[in-house]
């Protein structure tokens, strides 16, 4: 089988459809596993991947370390509250520490943008970025598009809109690198202070949520983060809710069979209605599980041998 | 070597390289069925497990002339050991679907593959076939067994035993997943 064309997992951007693809089907076949009694496989049994999160986070890194057990690797997580880079270390310096200490896979999140790809350069095995500042989220990506395309058999073709705060997100980032690289039709909604018109070659952008909804085969919904809820960016949060909070009147615009996705966490009745996120085409929950499966497989991937 | 490949022609009319055409593979699945009923006295018990991705077509037929043989259905499973096998750090197997629809538990699974060639991939079978249960007998069926086991494994039911150097190359093709149905070899 084909490997990935990389080494480490820095965002979408670069990422072509056919490797894409290679992820999107090996998880979607790992999923099975999920599914056992007995949720374990020894495929990368004596590889240690360990979860380095400078920021908090609650279901990636969870996702990924039950990602790791599931392949029975030994999964480690540095919290770095208690850490040395706590007391200052550098990041450089992290992970020259990692690498003496033999890891084969670290997982990073970083408030920074490019920190993985500066990890990269000091780590002899793989890089996965777990969340990048405001650049990218390449397994939310992935597992995104694992959860369209098994709800509608393809990406390409399909009417996808995302609405929330473009501007400070990672996963709209790696949403539209990913699903415009698969041929999807992307709008992207938000009101202008948070709609960066740097997308406009990618994607349609439109500030009117009725309109940005009409006719979507996938309404993607981006979570308001509490400190971009008032003063600059926002008048406030009653009013967003209003004008781009996604509720059974707006969604009734879109395909009767559209599905609703959310990466978590959720301010309901913020960004979605209660009836919305619980309703019948919300996909939600599945894309938790996908996430394990597609972590699963980019741990497979790039820990494995060559070629077959 | 030699007296390996004089035999081959003699008891050959097929063109040179095939080794089995398709009446030569059907008979050999008939008489496959026919052994595994004899030996467990009846499919009362018996479910097939194919690995894919040619063992899975070879179990789905042994089950249909078992039907036609002892008039009863066996159940038929697939399992995928690309993640149980041991050279997964020098290479990288696509894993296939897994797809059992019922308990393997005291049963007495006949696990189907195309070629029988080092033992590998059936240790990883019965690995894999551990994490979905406990069999009460664990049977091994393959349309051709090559030789040059590296590990203590042999199968039950052969469909035919063929010698082989080491650096020859065996393919399984069958109509289910390539063209035709043939088994040829090839010079390493």
């Amino acid at each position: 089988m084909k490997k990935l064309q990389r080494k480490h997992i820095l965002g979408l951007r670069d990422m072509g459809a056919g490797e894409i693809e290679l992820v999107l089907d090996t998880a979607a076949r790992f999923k099975e596993i999920l599914a056992r009694p007995v949720k374990k496989v020894p495929t990368l049994r004596g590889r240690s991947v360990i979860t380095l999160f400078f920021e908090n986070s609650t279901r990636t890194r969870t996702s990924f370390e039950l990602a790791a057990k599931i392949m029975s690797a030994e999964a480690i997580n540095i919290a770095v509250a208690q850490s040395s880079a706590a007391k200052g270390e550098s990041l450089k310096d992290t992970l020259l520490t990692l690498d003496a200490l033999t890891a084969d896979c670290v997982i990073i999140r970083h408030p920074n943008a490019g920190a993985p790809e500066i990890a990269s350069r000091y780590l002899k095995g793989q890089i996965i970025n777990a969340g990048d500042g405001f650049h990218e989220h390449p397994s939310q990506g992935l597992l995104d598009m694992l959860t369209i395309r098994e709800n509608k058999g393809q990406i390409e073709g399909l009417n996808i809109t995302i609405v929330g705060d473009l501007l400070h997100s990672r996963v709209a980032r790696s949403n539209l690198y990913g699903l415009t690289t698969m041929g999807a039709k992307v709008t992207l909604c938000g009101p202008d202070t948070l709609l960066p018109q740097e997308f406009a070659g990618r994607a349609r952008l439109e500030t009117d949520c009725d309109k940005a909804v009409a006719d979507a085969d996938v309404v993607m919904m981006l979570r308001l983060q509490q400190e971009r809820m008032d003063g600059v960016y926002l008048p406030g949060v009653r009013e967003y809710s209003a004008l781009y909070g996604l509720n059974a009147r707006r969604l009734a615009k879109a395909k009767p069979d559209a599905i609703v996705m959310h990466p978590g966490p959720m301010n309901r009745g913020v960004e979605i209605a209660d009836d919305i996120a619980d309703g019948a085409q919300s996909v939600i929950l599945p894309q938790v599980t996908n996430g394990v499966a597609v972590r699963m497989a980019l741990l497979y991937l790039l820990l494995g041998g060559d070629e077959d | 070597m030699t007296a390996h490949n004089d035999k081959r022609k003699s008891e050959d009319k097929r063109p040179p390289g095939v080794l089995m055409d398709a009446g030569d593979i059907a008979r050999a699945l008939k008489r496959v069925a026919h052994e595994i009923a004899e030996r467990n006295r009846g499919i009362e018990n018996v479910v097939l497990i194919g690995i894919p991705r040619h063992g899975v077509p070879l179990a789905e037929r042994i089950a249909g002339h078992l039907a036609h043989i002892e008039e009863q259905d066996v159940p038929v499973g697939a399992l995928d050991v690309a993640l149980y096998r041991d050279d997964y750090s020098k290479r990288l197997v696509a894993p296939q679907q897994t797809k059992i629809e019922f308990s393997v538990g005291g049963k007495i699974v006949v696990i189907v593959d195309d070629v029988l060639f080092t033992g590998r991939t059936v240790r990883a079978a019965l690995d894999a076939l551990n994490d979905h249960g406990r069999p009460a007998m664990v049977q091994l069926a393959v349309l051709v067994d090559r030789g040059h086991r590296e590990l203590p494994i042999r199968a039950d039911f052969v469909g035919k035993n063929l010698p082989t150097a080491r650096d020859e190359e065996v393919t399984v093709s069958l109509s289910e997943l390539d063209s035709e149905d043939i088994v040829r070899i090839e010079k390493g």
